[in-house]
């Protein structure tokens, strides 16, 4: 894969509206097949960067490859894209099979041929019987399918997809998830998605890029990303972390050992990259669930032992979450339910492995 | 309180108020088309039988023939031609961001404003101006001008509710700009872009104010030819005349507007 050309390449790509800074200089690539997800909190450049690489929008700097063709001055009929849309935007006079046949007409494929491609683009989207229909006497969830059968069709180079879950209830979101991503991996169409939702990210993308006011905060596979952030914007962003102050005191068997004011000494494991000689200052961040509860400390020598007290239980199904205090900190701790929740008021041991605590440079 | 109090209410006098208004203004409408069959050569109340002669009489008299046929023509090139013209203005306007926007919109929607008098020797001036004499250009051109600002507003308020990722999907999938109109944008528009051609032939074909300023010499349009006609005498041919305006202006409208419901069906 890595001495293969990507499909989509941003060079210090920039967009300024008038003296507003969306997009900061970034730079990412999709390489062929891949499907790549575009994940921040609102209003930090995913749709803008999106439409850039559509050409509904000019970058004012840098340079938009696709296929190592700089494209940047490409109208958008001529980059081979499938965009499909929040709202899907079909076309409302148009039946369902005049919707998808809709970009192959202008490839100038045969009527015979467009007929069978449609009908086989119906099928992948099991909506085969609804080719004579318009677009209002579909469901929304149809009408998604639809919208994606139309962009996959034409056999894009580069499939583009902003929030296209996000307007479907919950329900039928988790199937379309499935179901997109299977279609995708299915055609092995280069993908980038669009979404401010981390959950749908970790699912569905052999990469994430996580954005923030215009940057490019993390990029890497969603494990990556999500046990090894790299900022702390990053780990408050994906999933619940517990984030805290420490003091590198010294080094014993490999381990770091850190003071964490109000709460105690914390046992790390040190991270490569880090320069954390004695005294250093560093940012602790303890996902909620890799603290772990029992009712005795572990003799284990890589886990530190905190004596804390449950404050409130979050019952969720298989697990609970936990707002444990520790010394002067209140930790959140998300753990399985083995036969019964542990109790409110409960004093417990507060257990966390050195491997599993990511050590950053304070902001 | 009485039961007569109680019946006489805020609303229903502001009803009754209502009825006496429209019949102030649609009784004489309804006496002109009345006294169109009358059979008596001098209209007036009771009528003296029924009789369809004075519309005979309109078809077998030339001057009126003509100028029918010239407010049908002049009717039909200004609906076109504002029509054209609003839809490319309105695209404009609300797809593109250009300098000078504020200007052009105010300038176009102007003769709204402006009293027609006012316009009608502007243009006229204008005219003399370029030492051109009156012609039927000009009188198009002044229908075209008054009648742009109906067109425009109609056709932007539609355009403003198609959504602008209709266009960029069909962009997306291929279709050049002047496809992606054809094939979306104006069926999406469609509607309006009816409504406003009717609008531009109604308003054309019963103006009388600006025509009667811009028309040359030995050219009616039928409002400006019952115009001179009144100023020799009443006659019923004038009140047939007049029938014809009626269901002209009154059934365009109502077969216009049938059928843009038709199609904005289909299309919602
Ligand atoms: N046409 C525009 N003119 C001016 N500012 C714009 C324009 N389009 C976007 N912006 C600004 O650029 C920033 C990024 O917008 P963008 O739409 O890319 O955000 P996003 O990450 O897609 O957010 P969301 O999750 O809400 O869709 C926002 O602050 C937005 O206000
Ligand atoms: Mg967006």
């Amino acid at each position: 894969m890595s001495d293969r050309q990507p499909v989509v390449e941003l060079r210090e790509v920039v967009k300024r509206y008038g003296n507003f800074t969306a997009v900061q200089p970034i730079d990412l690539s999709v390489e062929a097949g891949a499907f790549v997800t575009l994940l921040g909190p609102s209003g930090c450049g995913k749709t803008t960067t999106l439409r850039m690489v559509a050409g509904l929008a000019a970058p004012t700097a840098g340079d938009i490859l696709i296929k190592g063709a700089r494209v940047n001055d490409v109208p958008i009929h001529k980059r081979n894209l499938g965009i499909v849309f929040q709202n899907y935007a079909l076309f409302p006079h148009k039946s369902v099979f005049d919707n998808v046949a809709f970009g192959l007409k202008y490839r100038k494929v045969a009527n015979p041929e467009i007929a069978k491609r449609v009908q086989r683009a119906l099928d992948l989207v099991q909506l085969p019987q609804m080719a004579e229909r318009l677009p209002n006497q579909l469901s929304g969830g149809q009408q998604q399918r639809i919208a994606l059968a139309r962009a996959i069709v034409v056999e894009p180079d580069v499939l583009l997809l902003d929030e296209p879950l996000s307007a479907l209830d919950a329900n039928l979101r988790e199937e379309m998830r499935v179901e997109l991503k299977k279609i995708q991996h299915q055609l092995g169409i280069a993908t980038i998605f669009v979404t401010h939702d981390q959950s749908e990210a970790l699912a569905m993308s052999d990469k994430i890029i996580v954005m923030n006011q215009g940057r490019i905060e993390q990029q890497g596979s969603p494990e990556e990303v999500y046990t090894r952030p790299r900022s702390e914007f990053v780990a408050r962003f994906l999933g619940n972390s517990n984030l805290l102050d420490g003091r590198v005191l010294g080094r014993a068997d490999g381990l770091l050992r850190l003071a964490v004011g109000g709460l105690g000494d914390i046992l790390a494991e040190p991270d490569g990259v880090l320069e954390a000689g004695d005294g250093a200052s560093l940012r602790l961040v303890v996902r909620a669930e890799k603290l772990r509860l029992a009712a005795s400390p572990t003799p284990e020598a890589d886990v530190t032992n905190l004596a804390g007290r449950i404050e409130t239980v979050d019952y969720q199904g298989q697990s609970a979450r936990y707002f444990v205090t520790v010394g002067a900190h209140s930790l959140q701790v998300i753990n399985p339910i083995d036969q019964r929740p542990h109790a409110e008021g409960a004093e417990v041991s507060v257990q966390v492995r050195a491997r599993d605590i990511v050590l950053l440079q304070p902001e | 309180m009485s039961a007569l109090a109680r019946a006489i209410t805020g609303w229903s006098l502001i009803r009754a108020f209502t009825v006496l208004v429209y019949l102030f203004m649609f009784l004489p409408v309804a006496v002109v088309v009345l006294l169109a069959f009358n059979a008596n050569q001098f209209g007036s109340f009771p009528m003296e039988g029924f009789s369809v002669r004075w519309f005979a009489a309109l078809w077998n008299n030339d001057a009126i023939v003509r100028a029918f046929k010239t407010s049908v023509l002049l009717g039909g090139l200004t609906a076109v031609l504002s029509t054209t013209i609003g839809v490319l203005a309105s695209l404009a306007l609300v797809r593109y961001d250009f300098r000078g926007k504020g200007l052009i919109t105010t300038a176009m929607i102007a003769p709204i404003l402006v009293p027609e008098v006012v316009l009608a020797v502007a243009l006229l001036l204008f005219l003399r101006w370029l030492e051109m004499p009156k012609s039927f250009l000009l009188l198009l051109l002044g229908h075209v001008i008054f009648t742009l600002p109906f067109v425009v507003l109609i056709v932007q308020a539609r355009l403003v509710a198609v959504r602008r990722e209709f266009e960029e999907a069909a962009l997306s999938l291929g279709a050049n700009g002047f496809q992606t109109f054809r094939e979306v944008t104006l069926p999406l528009i469609m509607p309006a872009v009816f409504a406003g051609m009717i609008f531009a032939f109604t308003i054309s074909f019963d103006d009388i104010t600006g025509t009667l300023f811009w028309k040359p010499g030995g050219v009616e349009t039928v409002p400006t030819q019952i115009f001179a006609m009144l100023r020799h005498s009443i006659s019923p041919e004038i009140n047939a005349l007049g029938a014809v305006m009626v269901v002209v202006t009154v059934a365009v409208p109502l077969l216009g507007a049938a059928i843009a419901r038709r199609m904005a069906t289909t299309l919602k």
